[in-house]
């Protein structure tokens, strides 16, 4: 116990100096006032969070959670297999598979974003595409859509789905496959009863991972959602930039950091089965 | 009940397994021994469904089983380090066949007890497999097979990765079980210790091919080949205008003073080895590059000195010719 304790001081010295004295700034200036020039001012008020209080941050508050919450299903449906697919090929394709899911790294974020705009605009390549065949005869209004925004975050974050889900598929013991079958399971029902209980923790690294980085993105909005899909986390941009009103824009941050922490839970909750919880306690 | 017919396998080319032949009986006890590599974990993977035979059939009571898969087999497997289900309890695990095939609840509940109670795992059913010990572990397996009543239970080495004492016990417990359920048993090992202790008969394997098919007693008294006179039990191989035979140790008698010069073969003690109940003699002959061990009886009074002269002796009936 000392000994453990010792030797992870420096991790906790670096989560206190580089997240809690930082969450704890932000926890304290959300409870502060402003002055006209949009300089915090101390004290002690709960303006800010009365503030929130309102249809349209509510609504908006909303629909982030909806969004977040779609873009990790449709992440975890379209990973899944494709993960399932990479795991059990060849070696070649294997490390090819992986290579491909990591290649949009290389190119910078905001560059691969824009590609989008171009494929989905009016006059965008997918567009002129359905024209030309003459599937469609108005260009489609895709861009600055919710639809935009929700492709633009599954296209961002799938990698973080799928890399843990392979990793998790990659060290399943394949002979657990073996026994079921021979237990007389199709490969439906192994899939059913083993390989997926065996993965969740893959699926619940991805999902976590996926969900809260959806929260915080505000880029995507910003370049494919247009004005009308704005997101909390794109307010919360706004009120420290913009506005020049961090209080409010503190405040918010807490609220939903406080959300994002309790549908975690929730789903840890779910997901976690009597088995997990008895290795924890052995462990 | 089970036949092979001429089967084979093939890996990239390699020859795994050369054309075998091979009936087992309604409940018998059948052992595949041989070291690593030679074959034996492919045939019973092959009987299992999870190899396929590069040549030949596999009939289980004339039906041909060759091309169907593993889950649609009416035979169970005990893998070499158990592959039970981490995430299930020893019952969950137990009930898996049986829920595999659709059985009644109020059916399962009846057969996964009485799984554990003939594998004595009765208090143990809400733990999972982690919170077991090795051996506890391996009668989940057994009991998980069992459960499905099999017409034929195979077992790939189920007590390698054991520690001897409990291996000795599950010995014992696995031949009763056997005996109790009359379910064949297709046995892999590599220990012939264990396999001349539990099997009605005997595969001596090596390198793909079947050195020799018998029983124990038949496997130990007479072996076929120089492989399998020296892979099963200590043996002492001569030579004589060209042909080889076999002595066993205890039928070789040690002989000290004048009498050496009409023994069959003299040389000098290397070693004295007392184990107990009787003692070893090693000798190394004179005129052979070659060891041989003599086991004396425990009411043998004679004490051997390193460096004596020995004789070696034997009756001609004692030899078993292997080849030449």
């Amino acid at each position: 116990m000392r000994r453990s304790s010792l030797s992870t001081l420096p991790v906790l010295l670096w989560l206190c100096l580089f997240l809690v004295v930082p969450m704890l700034i932000v926890v304290g200036i959300s409870f502060m006032g402003r002055d006209e020039l949009g300089n915090v001012v101390p004290g002690f008020n709960l303006e800010s969070y009365k503030l929130f209080v309102d249809p349209l941050y509510l609504g908006i508050y909303w629909d982030t959670i909806v969004l977040s919450v779609l873009t990790t299903a449709l992440c975890l449906l379209l990973s899944y297999p494709l993960a399932y697919y990479i795991a059990n090929a060849g070696p070649r394709m294997q490390t090819w598979g992986l290579v491909l899911i990591t290649v949009p790294f290389w190119i910078n974020f905001l560059i691969r974003t824009y590609a989008w705009v171009l494929l989905l605009r009016t006059q965008g390549v997918v567009n002129e595409l359905l024209l030309g065949t003459g599937l469609i005869h108005e260009p489609l209004q895709m861009l600055y859509t919710k639809g935009a925004v929700l492709l633009g975050m599954v296209y961002t974050f799938i990698p973080f789905m799928v890399l843990p889900i392979y990793v998790a598929l990659e060290q399943m013991d394949k002979k657990l496959l073996e026994a079921a079958s021979d237990l007389g399971a199709t490969r439906w029902r192994s899939f059913w009863y083993i390989t997926l209980p065996q993965t969740k923790s893959g699926i619940m690294t991805g999902s976590v991972l996926v969900y809260v980085s959806t929260t915080g993105m505000f880029v995507v909005t910003d370049i494919l959602g247009g004005a009308k899909s704005a997101m909390i986390s794109n307010i919360i941009q706004s009120q420290f930039l913009g506005a020049r009103n961090w209080p409010f824009g503190s405040a918010l941050s807490v609220i939903f950091v406080i959300t994002s922490l309790i549908m975690i839970l929730l789903f840890n909750r779910a997901m976690t089965s009597r088995y997990q919880s008895s290795r924890e306690v052995r462990s | 009940m089970i036949e092979l017919a001429a089967v084979e396998k093939r890996f990239a080319g390699q020859v795994a397994l050369h054309p075998l032949s091979l009936t087992i009986k309604e409940g018998e006890f059948l052992t595949l021994l041989g070291p690593s590599g030679c074959g034996k974990t492919t045939i019973l993977r092959m009987i299992a469904g999870f190899e396929q035979p590069t040549g030949g059939k596999i009939l289980l009571d004339g039906q041909d089983l060759t091309n169907l898969p593993p889950n649609r087999r009416d035979l169970n497997l005990v893998f070499q380090h158990y592959a039970l289900f981490p995430h299930m309890t020893v019952e969950e695990n137990v009930a898996f066949g049986l829920k595999m095939k659709k059985m009644p609840a109020q059916q399962q509940r009846e057969r996964v007890q009485e799984a554990v109670e003939m594998t004595q795992l009765t208090a143990l059913t809400k733990r999972y497999p982690h919170q077991l010990s090795g051996g506890q572990q391996q009668r989940v397996a057994i009991a998980r097979a069992i459960a499905n009543k099999p017409r034929v239970l195979l077992l790939d080495e189920p007590l390698g990765a054991l520690d001897l004492q409990l291996r000795k016990s599950l010995q014992a417990e696995l031949k009763q079980l056997q005996r109790s359920l009359g379910i064949t048993f297709v046995y892999v090992t590599h220990d012939q210790e264990e396999a001349m202790m539990m099997s009605d008969r005997i595969v001596v394997m090596n390198s793909g091919r079947v050195e020799q098919i018998g029983t124990p007693k038949e496997i130990y008294a007479q072996p076929a080949t120089l492989f399998s006179a020296t892979f099963v039990g200590e043996n002492n191989v001569f030579s004589r205008d060209g042909e080889l035979f076999a002595v066993r140790p205890e039928k070789l008698q040690a002989i000290s003073g004048e009498a050496i010069s009409g023994a069959k073969r003299s040389g000098e003690v290397l070693d004295v080895l007392y184990l107990g109940g009787v003692h070893k003699l090693v000798v190394q002959l004179d005129n052979e590059p070659m060891r041989v061990s003599v086991v004396l009886g425990g009411e043998d009074e004679r004490s051997w000195q390193v460096g004596e002269a020995v004789g070696v002796n034997w009756k001609s009936e004692d030899e078993v010719v292997i080849g030449s």
